[in-house]
């Protein structure tokens, strides 16, 4: 077979994106930030719209904006009372408005709103390729790094602080691990879905695994071949991206349940 | 200086502040190497908050704590592992240091759980959980172990087991120990100083002298003094290392 290098290039981006969704998106199930991730990709819409208007690259204006939600939302917690989950919907349900409204100020541009939202294969040039395996090395390096101290802030808070550590550093520099991987991926898989990647293969590893690093070398694996069969069925159906991948992590989601169903 | 004399944390007047009202104030209290350090008092008398003040978990408004321990190992109260994060005893024992598998197994063994090496976390029963909890702690070789109710969840007889194992680490490491207590009626009798908390101290000394203090007797009433008086006068005497009565 012979493929189109527009198709090279996505599946070449979209291995480096799911290598670096599995470990954080383990960390996000642990930590249950899903809603967290959420509000962060969907305050990508924003990160979008102001690329366009300032004419700067996509992936860091998005990871700008994603980080200074991130902060937003740690200050705000902090200052009012309002439960986590109607804070983070305020703000996830805000910036994309924001996003949207801006959006339509931009007529001059034309903008393929649904490849913003679902992910857009043919979008993907040489240099996001680059943007993405260099992104994603510096991502994957930190959070080796820092890996004892994430690791035990997430287990507990207050043995990690007790025992020496720094949790509340931890916390702050997985937010933009966190903020910094949707931006990546942001062309793949669009802004509605980013968080699908970072769970479902997390999910699906949890099914198969005894230990926390074999849930991560599952969950990058689960999310490679997601990203894999996604990728061919999208160019076979010519249906959006990311939708492609995320049912194809959701059925090897399904089969990880019949092997845990075999198992008991 | 003898090891024995040197102070590991020393916490004077100390007080936090939070939503309109000291949740405690004017504590004070010290440890050194080799003492065991008992905080009792009931629900909501601040035991849990004097701990992580004293481990800097919390700011304190006033006073000042002084803290020399190099290494720390701590047993939290209430600790929830989470049904997605698979974790087994050996994983979680690596939790805050790098430690070899022979020093994990001689922590695990020291707490009588070596064989759960291999278990998942999430299927301990209650004691194994506190005992794997413990071992943790000890696995780095603190020189300071703050243990917030490790006899929770466990019965009478694996309560008197677990005090036994807390006065064999404290003679093992010659750590300084903070134990926190809810049953006043039963504090371990190796305790060196018990303080007595409710909000602010409100009496403190050898077992015996806390129970027959008035201010005691109050908060608690008399059962539990003579409770706990009972307690002591059954060992009025101490231990030598081997176990032999002194």
């Amino acid at each position: 077979m012979i493929f189109e290098d527009f198709f090279i290039r996505a599946l070449i981006a979209g291995i480096g994106v799911a290598l670096v969704a599995g470990p954080l998106g383990c960390l996000v199930v642990w930590r249950r930030l899903a809603y967290f991730g959420d509000t962060l990709s969907h305050s990508a819409l924003l990160g979008v719209a102001l690329a366009y208007v300032f004419e700067l690259n996509i992936t860091l204006s998005v990871f700008i904006v994603s980080g200074v939600i991130a902060l937003i939302l740690i200050d705000l917690q902090r200052r009012t009372r309002l439960p986590g989950d109607a804070l983070l919907g305020l703000l996830a349900h805000g910036s994309i408005a924001i996003g949207l409204v801006f959006i339509s100020f931009l007529s001059f541009i034309r903008f393929d709103l649904m490849g913003l939202l679902f992910g857009d294969i043919l979008s993907v040039s040489e240099v996001d390729i680059y943007i993405i395996w260099i992104g994603g090395l510096i991502i994957l390096g930190i959070l080796y790094f820092i890996w004892q101290s994430i690791f035990a802030a997430t287990v507990s808070s207050d043995i990690a602080s007790a025992e020496g550590m720094n949790p509340r550093q931890a916390n702050f520099i997985f937010t933009i691990l966190l903020a910094g991987v949707i931006a990546i991926s942001i062309k793949m898989i669009g802004v509605l879905l980013i968080t699908g990647l970072l769970l479902i293969p997390a999910a699906m590893a949890r099914n198969l695994s005894r230990n926390p690093k074999q849930m991560i070398i599952f969950s990058s694996i689960g999310a490679t071949l997601s990203v894999i069969f996604g990728l061919f069925a999208s160019l076979e159906l010519n249906s959006p991206s990311g939708p492609s991948i995320l049912v194809a992590s959701l059925m090897l989601f399904i089969l990880s349940l019949l092997v845990l169903a075999s198992k008991s | 200086m003898k090891k024995e004399d040197q102070l590991l944390i020393k916490l004077e007047n100390i007080g936090i502040f939070k939503s309109n009202k000291w949740l405690v104030r004017g504590v004070s209290f010290k440890i050194s190497h080799g003492e065991i350090v008992t905080l009792v008092g009931p629900n909501g008398s601040g035991k849990t908050t004097t701990a992580k003040l004293a481990l800097n978990i919390l700011k304190a408004n006033e006073g000042s704590v002084t803290f020399n321990a190099k290494k720390v190992g701590y047993v939290p109260q209430n600790i929830n592992i989470d049904w997605t994060l698979p974790l087994r005893v050996i994983d979680f024992m690596n939790l805050t240091n790098k430690i070899s598998k022979e020093q994990i197994i001689n922590s695990l063994k020291l707490t009588n759980v070596e064989n759960l090496l291999d278990a998942d976390m999430g299927n301990l029963s209650g004691g194994e959980f506190q005992r794997v909890l413990i071992a943790r702690a000890i696995a780095g070789e603190p020189d300071l172990l703050i243990l917030d109710e490790p006899a929770q969840g466990v019965d009478f007889n694996g309560e008197i087991a677990l005090y036994n194992i807390i006065k064999k680490i404290s003679d093992d490491l010659n750590c300084g120990i903070l134990l926190i207590s809810h049953d006043i009626h039963f504090v371990m009798s190796a305790t060196d100083q018990v303080i007595c908390l409710n909000g602010h101290v409100c009496c403190s000394g050898t077992p015996s002298a806390v129970a027959q203090n008035p201010a005691f007797v109050e908060l608690f009433g008399k059962t539990a003094s003579s409770a706990l008086s009972l307690y002591e006068h059954r060992h009025d005497h101490t231990h030598d290392h081997d176990g032999s009565v002194i």
